[in-house]
């Protein structure tokens, strides 16, 4: 029919003069965080609870004046404007206001000399954070960057805040102080942690594509092999971890050479043997559903102009399916980087260690020396891996 | 009656529907039909608020429709929509009872009617009551969906391409279906459509809609005599006029006193079928039959020819 | 015998498995007594493993019912036109959710809600956001055009049409997601256990700690076998629920 579907889901025109709905939400929420919660924790030293601190009472007058009136303007451009570059420039002014204030008040509170004392970021700015993180993504959402500009968004937030903390700008913040102690353990754990995701997923991909390819050409083996693997996802990964502990360290008893290469029953081995097994599904699955996917006419329309079956399983099939392919590994990726965590309860290293030993010692700051870059891990893979499969879609496109 | 005044819809600088005026006779079918674009669902949208007017109004029997909330004004006006819309999660009898329910009818009022409706639409309440839309055929999901509209007696029934979906076969038999129904319950109906031969088949008077205006609005007759507009003897077809206008005319009505050796005809057949007889058999005249077989009349081939020219 | 019957027969055998060794785990100390070393006990001995795995599911399942509640409301707010702009935020909101790393969100809710169950049930309450809110849009989304049109065209008001059409023919989707949410959940609650949280994790932990493997097995052969069957029990509700609703 001609005539457009009647009210149900045209959104309603935008009147230049009403107040954005998203932008009162978040303030809203931003405005109780501010005065409700504290805006740091300062601590007598590292396991005693913190005491609350306001913005106002921490920073002196200019200061607080300064970074609420950034905060201020974020709010006002986040209610009243409706162009995208406006908003994230809003946004972003009030995320550096928040970093410099949450800095600064580091500095102050700590005494000259002193290493005892921590001054903890409180409630009051992780939720300012998160409201000012959620407009600025908003903001970007809506100006619809390409996968490059994304990528470039995500690299200029590194340099930025890796030139902040080699500057030293954080470093009176606790979960600096819990960094400066354990700074050598943090570089190699960071990059156990990292080794450990791409490793097994390196591995399951060696073996799910072969699998994959397999379950689409013998339809047959789909249900059995899906089952199977399906079964392996649902055992819990610590239990896995710990399972796979008993044989690995019986391989090791009984072949020198495999001990020799790393192969133990603690450490890393069982780790990386359970995080292939749980990577296998979402490839093999996906491999399977996008040759599916690749249209019979291509496929006919290949063989027809006379090339061979590897050719047209590699020019016409594989690359047909890649996007779908690759969505998958990014689930495994992101799920593998969360995992790993989990490896240090048997000793396989990575960022894992400082967060539980953080449990284990009450201590948050070193909870967050851990979980922060973890969280940094996934994102940036989950933002990398969408960009990758975007690019593969418009180019097959 | 219905009264549309004015009536106007604007989409952003779209116009969609254009200062269109008409009025429609109680009891009677209306059709109105145009190109696709040409504004006519909006406007038979517009009569049960699904889309709200932008500029003109509405008006049943005098009454303001915005005189009150459009979900109310909707459960009075029966509303019939191309691939019937029939909610698959629920059975046939469930389907129709939806709006006497809306309405809190009590529950024998609803049974009974439902009942009634179902053996009009010859749908056999023992088979069809309980069954789900989708083990029906297309024929018969389109009948619940008529049958649907009609469960709280209104007095206007909107249709908008309710045929749409059907084969040509099916097609035909719903229409005769339609114009019993019209008959039995005295319904006002509107209906949209882009066939022009359904608009001659089903309307007592057709609205010709083209890039939102009105451009005619007449009975069959007269859309074929006398178009006002080029748009509308191209939409009615030049090559065909003289034979949609024998088509308007049944035997019965044109036959004159006499007796033929020629084929015979039944009184409900119309000139045009009469003549493709006459055409088919060589003959000069046909013998025209009442309902029960008897003779009643004679047609000439002259005059056939004859009611066939403006 | 027909698949089906040995599917069927499957099911009902690990169910019987699972209830028989919650009840009498002493009866399978043999089965797990060669994975022990130095006289360790072969069944885990420091709590009740019935009472473990009924906390283990009352955790998962209140955790799914706030997800659910949650992610149906947002999935029903943005497919309304005076909600569509909140479409991006909320979906940016679930799929952070995913992105954290449960383990990451149990860590960092101690501080704010202390040990024991609370901060397993924040993480899996984000963790299990994702499935269900993109099956609630989904679901509302395909809804077919004809039925929404027919449904306001006898006179239902927005609310009627929500509750008397939408929500049905969305409902198979919607249990698929919380299917898929409640499944991931029973795996990852283990991890609770690392903040004092009662559940089958303990189990393993406590395995993990004595070294003691048979711990281990259990723990996860229990969890991973409420996992399958959970699974399967939803997908039976789901296809006997959703059995006449087709939509075409």
């Amino acid at each position: 029919m001609s005539a457009p579907v009647a009210a149900p889901y045209v959104p309603a025109a935008a009147s230049r003069l009403r107040p954005d709905a998203l932008g009162v939400l978040l303030t809203a929420v931003g405005v109780l965080a501010l005065f409700g919660l504290p805006f740091v924790l300062f601590k007598a030293n590292r396991i005693l609870p913190g005491e609350p601190r306001s913005l106002l009472a921490v920073l002196p007058a200019a200061g607080a004046w300064g970074c609420g009136a950034a905060l201020l303007l974020a709010a006002l451009v986040a209610v009243l404007a409706r162009d995208a570059r406006l908003r994230l420039g809003g946004a972003l002014a009030g995320l550096v206001a928040l970093a410099l204030a949450v800095a600064a008040s580091g500095d102050i509170l700590t005494p000259p000399g002193n290493n005892v004392v921590r001054v903890a970021p409180g409630g009051a700015f992780w939720v300012l954070l998160l409201c000012l993180g959620l407009l600025a993504t908003d903001a970007i959402t809506r100006l619809r960057p390409g996968p490059l500009t994304r990528v470039l968004l995500l690299a200029g937030f590194f340099v930025v805040m890796g030139l902040s903390l080699a500057h030293g700008t954080f470093d009176h913040l606790s979960v600096m102080r819990e960094y400066a102690v354990n700074s050598e353990r943090f570089w190699r754990e960071l990059l156990r942690h990292v080794w450990l995701a791409l490793g097994s997923l390196g591995a399951a991909v060696l073996v799910a594509l072969p699998l994959g390819i397999l379950c689409h050409r013998v339809p047959r083996l789909r249900p059995g092999v899906l089952g199977t693997l399906n079964v392996i996802q649902t055992v819990p990964s610590i239990a896995l971890f710990g399972i796979l502990m008993a044989p690995l360290a019986a391989l090791a008893t009984a072949w020198p050479w495999a001990a020799a290469l790393g192969v133990h029953g603690i450490g890393a081995a069982p780790a990386a043997v359970a995080l292939f097994l749980y990577s296998l599904l979402p490839v093999v699955a996906n491999t399977a559903a996008g040759l599916g996917r690749v249209s019979r006419a291509a496929v006919e329309a290949a063989h027809g102009m006379g090339m061979t079956r590897w050719q047209v399983l590699s020019a016409v099939e594989l690359t047909l399916a890649l996007p779908v392919i690759l969505t998958g590994i990014r689930v495994v990726l992101v799920q593998n980087i969360g995992m790993v965590t989990v490896a240090a309860l048997i000793g396989g290293g990575g960022l894992g260690t400082f967060v539980f030993q953080g449990i284990g010692q009450t201590a948050m700051d070193l909870v967050l020396l851990g979980a922060i870059p973890i969280v940094a891990l996934a994102f940036t893979a989950a933002v990398l891996l969408d960009a990758l499969v975007e690019v593969l879609e418009r180019t097959k496109a | 009656m219905i009264t549309v005044e004015n009536l106007s819809k604007q989409y952003g600088a779209a116009t969609v529907v254009d200062d269109v005026s008409m009025q429609i006779e109680r009891n009677s079918i209306t059709v109105v039909v145009g190109t696709s674009g040409s504004g006519k669902s909006t406007l038979l949208r517009m009569i049960n608020r699904l889309v709200e007017p932008s500029g003109g109004r509405v008006l049943i029997d005098g009454k303001d429709t915005r005189a009150e909330p459009a979900h109310l004004l909707r459960r009075r006006i029966g509303y019939v929509i191309q691939g019937h819309g029939l909610f698959p999660h629920r059975t046939v009898a469930e389907n129709i009872a939806t709006v006497p329910r809306l309405l809190d009818w009590d529950a024998a009022r609803i049974r009974a009617r439902v009942e009634e409706l179902l053996q009009v639409f010859q749908l056999e309440p023992a088979t069809y009551a309980e069954a789900f839309p989708h083990q029906l055929s297309g024929g018969q999901q389109q009948r619940v969906g008529v049958a649907r509209a009609l469960a709280a007696e209104p007095a206007l029934l909107l249709m908008d391409e309710p045929f749409g979906a059907l084969d040509p076969i099916i097609r035909a038999k719903a229409q005769d279906d339609l114009l019993d129904i019209q008959c039995r319950f005295g319904t006002t109906i509107v209906l949209v459509t882009h066939d022009m031969d359904e608009a001659f088949r089903l309307g007592d008077r057709v609205a010709v809609m083209s890039e939102g205006r009105l451009l005619q609005y007449d009975p069959p007759a007269a859309l074929l005599t006398r178009p006002a507009d080029p748009f509308v003897a191209r939409l009615t077809g030049q090559a065909e006029r003289a034979m949609r206008l024998l088509s308007l005319t049944t035997a019965g009505e044109a036959a004159v006193p006499g007796s033929s050796t020629g084929p015979a005809v039944p009184a409900s057949a119309t000139l045009r079928e009469a003549l493709s007889e006459l055409l088919w058999c060589g003959a000069e005249s046909v013998a025209v039959l009442d309902a029960e077989g008897r003779p009643r009349g004679r047609l000439t081939l002259d005059l056939i020819l004859a009611r066939g020219r403006p | 015998m027909s698949g089906r019957h040995f599917a069927a027969l499957l099911r009902i055998a690990a169910l019987a498995l699972l209830v028989a060794f919650l009840v009498a785990p002493q009866a399978f100390a043999p089965v797990f007594a060669p994975l022990t070393q130095y006289g360790a006990p072969p069944i885990y001995d420091q709590g009740n493993l019935l009472s473990l795995a009924l906390a283990h599911l009352g955790t998962v399942c209140l955790a799914a019912a706030a997800s659910t509640v949650v992610a149906v409301g947002l999935g029903i707010l943005v497919t309304r036109p005076s909600g569509a702009q909140f479409l991006p935020l909320s979906r940016t909101l679930v799929n952070i959710g995913q992105t954290f790393p449960p383990v990451a969100v149990l860590a960092v809710a101690v501080p704010l809600v202390g040990f024991g169950e609370k901060p397993t049930l924040i993480a899996l309450f984000a963790y299990g956001l994702l499935p269900i809110f993109e099956n609630t849009i989904v679901g509302l989304r395909t809804v077919p055009a004809a039925v929404l049109e027919a449904a306001s065209g006898v006179g239902m008001s927005a609310r009627q049409r929500l509750r008397a059409v939408e929500l049905p023919l969305a409902l198979p989707l919607i249990l698929e997601g919380i299917r898929l949410s409640l499944v991931i959940n029973v795996g990852t609650a283990t991890i609770g256990s690392t903040v004092a949280a009662k559940g089958l994790g303990e189990v393993i932990i406590a395995g993990l700690l004595s070294n003691n493997n048979a711990f281990v097995l259990q723990g996860g052969l229990v969890t991973a076998l409420m996992a399958v069957l959970l699974y399967e029990v939803l997908a039976g509700l789901e296809r006997r629920l959703c059995r006449t609703v087709r939509i075409d």
